[in-house]
């Protein structure tokens, strides 16, 4: 078989689905998934073994984190935007938009969870439900926490011309991590703030 | 057609020499991202704790070699098994298998190191660490002591005021980090880090054993360090997870360890298995009986594995439906491990046998499997489980799952793959002896117990009365215990006699029918000067076996395969056939996962001693280091191979 030889140009490193970062950040993904899937589920199993209400204080107040969820959901349309007109066009200043609008929006995220959680009657150290409540919300805080710091990186790193000559694969890996934070966040939102509302 | 490797100092190989040789000195040492110096180092260290886990059972074997002996105190004795166990299933078990594959992978598979390099240092840097800070508290007296399995409430503050399950907890959660480390890049490297030709039909068993397994961890670890996460801060902040006065649940901690414990059993023994599967049949002078039946019970194991985590909790109180699911399923999972025992043992049926130490090894291997395999089925019974629960049954029963299939065919492994890692042959006399020490002495040792236990002993007692009548048949566990120990002592030095004087290996000594064992005994940092083309699943057997006309090519000469040295360099091919898509440029020599894992280390110190300033320092250093880590470099876009079709 070594008879039949010929040349190819082969992409060094690659981009996307070729690339091994971009499996290696799917696996991460998987496993940063299913931890939230157990948190969920320990939320759910204290729940369900309670013998009193649950939430002991009443259903969680929509108030701030309604609008919250537009803000980071809408924050995913942004990023997506960016990253796709940037690798049409490879115009900086489109990309360069939507990543500070998107820090600025996982901040404005952040800020409000914050308030969201000073208001709340009950502090991590006070029951089941605040403990599950506050791990489940904080870990997810945490995780968009490391998306911001990503989403500077990414911008630092294009301010600085990193992404014009080479290859920009960091580019979607970010945007893909910060999707699927966006994305966890409806899990938990639905199990700590929705589904209290009609139990 | 396989090339004959006589022309090592040839420029092409001193040109690849220049590219991938680690630098000297100690820098290199910390430095080096080589996957058979991470592999040899996980294998050495896994090994250290498997000789410190296995002085901690002589030392409780002595204590119950009599009844009512004062030798040591109960909060001693608990402090022993705990450390016993975790040491074994964390320290030892997965990360001496992955020693194994870290070595093997890239030789087996045709590549030249594994997807992430510096992720591959890190796992190990990572793991070094957890298990010194696992073992930090020890000498104070003051180390884990609520065993391997850590149950509420017994962990609890209230019950268990010192640190000791502190650090259980922040340490398991700590080896967390370079488990899911290590298999993401496993995972990654099978996928993408082939030789062209190795599709996904021609891998060998070890590979399916330790991709099925990293798929599982992936998916698992995170339970248990959620768990654990809890439990601290139960002790540490007051929450309440699992103390029942707050509303938490004592049975949320077990759910979620054994949804991470049972396909970590697993984990720990499919690689495993895989050894076997791939070095047994060397020995029957055959290929494997049943390829793909073996391949698919393997994964077959791992998702019922998921299935069967409540066979643990049978006596907790859980619903009877749900204790019939999990019983059920717990029967069903004999099948696939059966159809491999199977496969086995017609391979041996039907071989030219060599009796060689490795071979011996391994047929000792299935004998213990079907033993274990077959207490296991019997627990697996609601009924004999409520009996059995807790027995020194169930230690008898650990004891032959996890010794019979993860350390004999882990010492039979190195038997096999030692003349490959160091270009010397063990001594085949000692080897013998060896083996059949250790496998009298753990029959000796662990035999008894399943009688010790249907007698009624308990486990995890630090003494018993004489009454019992159990004291003879403890005495007999310790002397067997004693005899396993020689045999592991015979061993080690065999392991240096070797080193210092063993026969030259050759190249492929067993005349096996992989890969590793076309490069030369130890092989090049490079692995192969041209990137194999492979054409079946025995490359080095195709002239004998004649399944087809096409040929393997493995070759020193530019024609034989692509050359890639353009810098330090690899070929990354399409998941399932093995196509050539890309060129993947490797990291050379870095400090960094050395670094990383230091800050992990001052983190994890930072939160055991609840020093603020401590872990914000551990967080601010991982923080820097990644970003120079990650930060985008730049490479040429494309670049010109040869391709082979």
């Amino acid at each position: 078989m070594s008879e039949v030889a010929r040349s190819e140009v082969l992409p060094v490193g690659g981009s996307d689905t070729v690339s091994t970062a971009w499996w290696g950040m799917v696996c991460l993904i998987a496993t940063e998934g299913i931890l939230f899937v157990y948190l969920i589920f320990s939320y759910a199993y204290l729940g369900t073994q309670q013998s009193g209400p649950w939430p002991p204080s009443g259903p969680p107040s929509l108030k701030l984190a309604a609008p919250n969820t537009v803000i980071l959901i809408a924050s995913s349309f942004v990023l997506g935007w960016g990253v796709r007109s940037f690798k049409r066009t490879r115009n900086q200043r489109s990309l360069l938009m939507a990543l500070v609008a998107t820090i600025l929006l996982g901040l404005i995220f952040l800020t409000i969870q914050g308030f969201e959680w000073a208001e709340k009657p009950f502090v991590f150290s006070t029951n089941a439900y605040s403990s599950a409540f506050f791990i489940l919300t904080g870990v997810h805080m945490a995780h968009v926490a490391v998306g911001v710091l990503i989403l500077l990186m990414l911008l630092v790193w294009t301010l600085a011309g990193r992404f014009e000559q080479s290859h920009h694969e960091h580019l979607p890996l970010g945007a893909l991590y910060w999707h699927f934070v966006d994305v966890v966040w409806l899990a938990v939102f639905t199990t700590a703030y929705l589904v209290p509302q009609f139990t | 057609m396989v090339a004959q490797l006589d022309t090592v100092d040839s420029p092409e190989r001193r040109k690849l020499l220049g590219i991938w040789e680690t630098a000297p000195g100690l820098y290199g040492w910390l430095a080096s991202v080589d996957h058979k110096t991470i592999g040899i180092r996980y294998l050495c260290t896994a090994f250290f704790f498997l000789v410190i886990g296995g002085i901690e059972a002589l030392v409780m074997r002595a204590q119950l070699a009599q009844p009512d002996l004062k030798l040591l105190s109960p909060d001693a004795y608990n402090q022993l098994f705990s450390m016993h166990g975790t040491t074994m299933m964390f320290l030892y078990a997965l990360p001496m298998l992955s020693g194994f594959s870290n070595y093997l992978w890239p030789l087996m598979l045709g590549s030249r190191d594994m997807a992430f390099p510096r992720l591959n240092a890190l796992s190990y840097w990572v793991f070094l660490l957890a298990g010194v800070f696992l073992y930090v508290s020890f000498p104070m007296g003051q180390a884990p002591n609520g065993g391997w399995f850590a149950y509420v409430p017994n962990t609890n503050l209230q019950y268990d005021p010192g640190i000791n399950m502190d650090v259980f907890s922040l340490g398991l959660i700590f080896l967390g980090i370079s488990t899911v480390v290590g298999s993401a890049n496993f995972i990654v490297t099978l996928l993408r880090c082939r030789a062209p030709g190795m599709s996904v039909n021609r891998l060998p068993i070890i590979v399916w054993g330790t991709f099925t397994a990293s798929a599982a961890n992936l998916l698992a670890v995170p339970a248990v360090s959620l768990a654990c996460a809890m439990l601290w801060l139960d002790r540490r902040y007051g929450t309440h997870f699992f103390d029942v006065p707050g509303g938490g649940q004592p049975l949320l901690w077990q759910h979620l360890f054994w949804i991470f414990g049972h396909p970590w059993v697993y984990a720990l023994v499919l690689p495993a298995m895989g050894i076997v599967s791939d070095a047994l049949p060397v020995f029957c002078r055959r290929p494997l009986v049943g390829y793909t039946l073996v391949a698919i019970s393997t994964v077959a194991t791992m998702i019922l594995g998921f299935g069967v985590w409540v066979h643990h909790m049978f006596a907790t109180g859980l619903p009877v439906m749900s204790l019939s699911f999990f019983s059920a399923a717990s029967f069903v999972i004999a099948v696939p491990s059966a159809v491999a025992v199977f496969c086995w043992i017609a391979t041996i049926w039907t071989g030219k046998l060599q009796f060689k130490t490795p071979f011996l090894f391994f047929a000792g291997f299935v004998m213990l499997f079907v033993i274990g395999g077959v207490s296991g089925f019997m627990t697996a019974s609601v009924a004999l489980d409520w009996q059995l629960t807790d027995s020194y049954f169930v230690v008898a029963h650990l004891h032959y799952v996890l010794l019979g299939i993860n350390v004999f065919p882990v010492i039979g492994g190195i038997y096999f793959w030692f003349p490959k890692m160091t270009g010397r042959m063990l001594d085949e006399r000692l080897g013998r002896w060896t083996f059949w020490t250790m496998f009298v002495g753990f029959n000796v040792a662990f035999f008894p117990m399943h009688i010790t236990g249907l007698m009624g002993m308990p486990r995890r007692v630090y003494t018993y009365p004489a009454e019992m009548g159990v004291g003879w048949l403890n005495l007999i566990s310790s002397l067997g215990a004693l005899i396993f120990a020689v045999g592991v002592l015979l061993f080690l030095v065999n392991i240096v006699k070797g080193l210092r004087s063993g026969e030259p290996a050759g190249n492929n000594p067993w005349d096996a029918p992989t890969l590793e064992w076309s490069t030369t005994s130890p092989p090049p940092v490079y692995n192969f000067a041209t990137i194999p083309q492979v054409a079946s699943r025995h490359p080095l057997w195709e002239s004998r076996l004649k399944e087809s006309e096409e040929r393997s090519v493995i070759g020193d000469k530019a024609s034989d395969g692509m050359v890639l040295d353009k810098g330090k360099e690899t070929i990354g091919v399409t998941p399932l056939d093995a196509e050539p898509n890309v060129v993947l440029k490797m990291p050379g020599d870095s400090i960094l996962p050395f670094l990383l894992a230091l800050g992990m280390a001052v983190l994890f110190f930072g939160l055991l001693s609840q020093a603020v300033w401590l872990m914000v320092t551990g967080v601010l250093c991982e923080i820097a280091i990644l970003i120079v880590w990650l930060t985008p470099k730049p490479h040429p876009a494309d670049e010109e191979v040869e391709v082979y079709e």
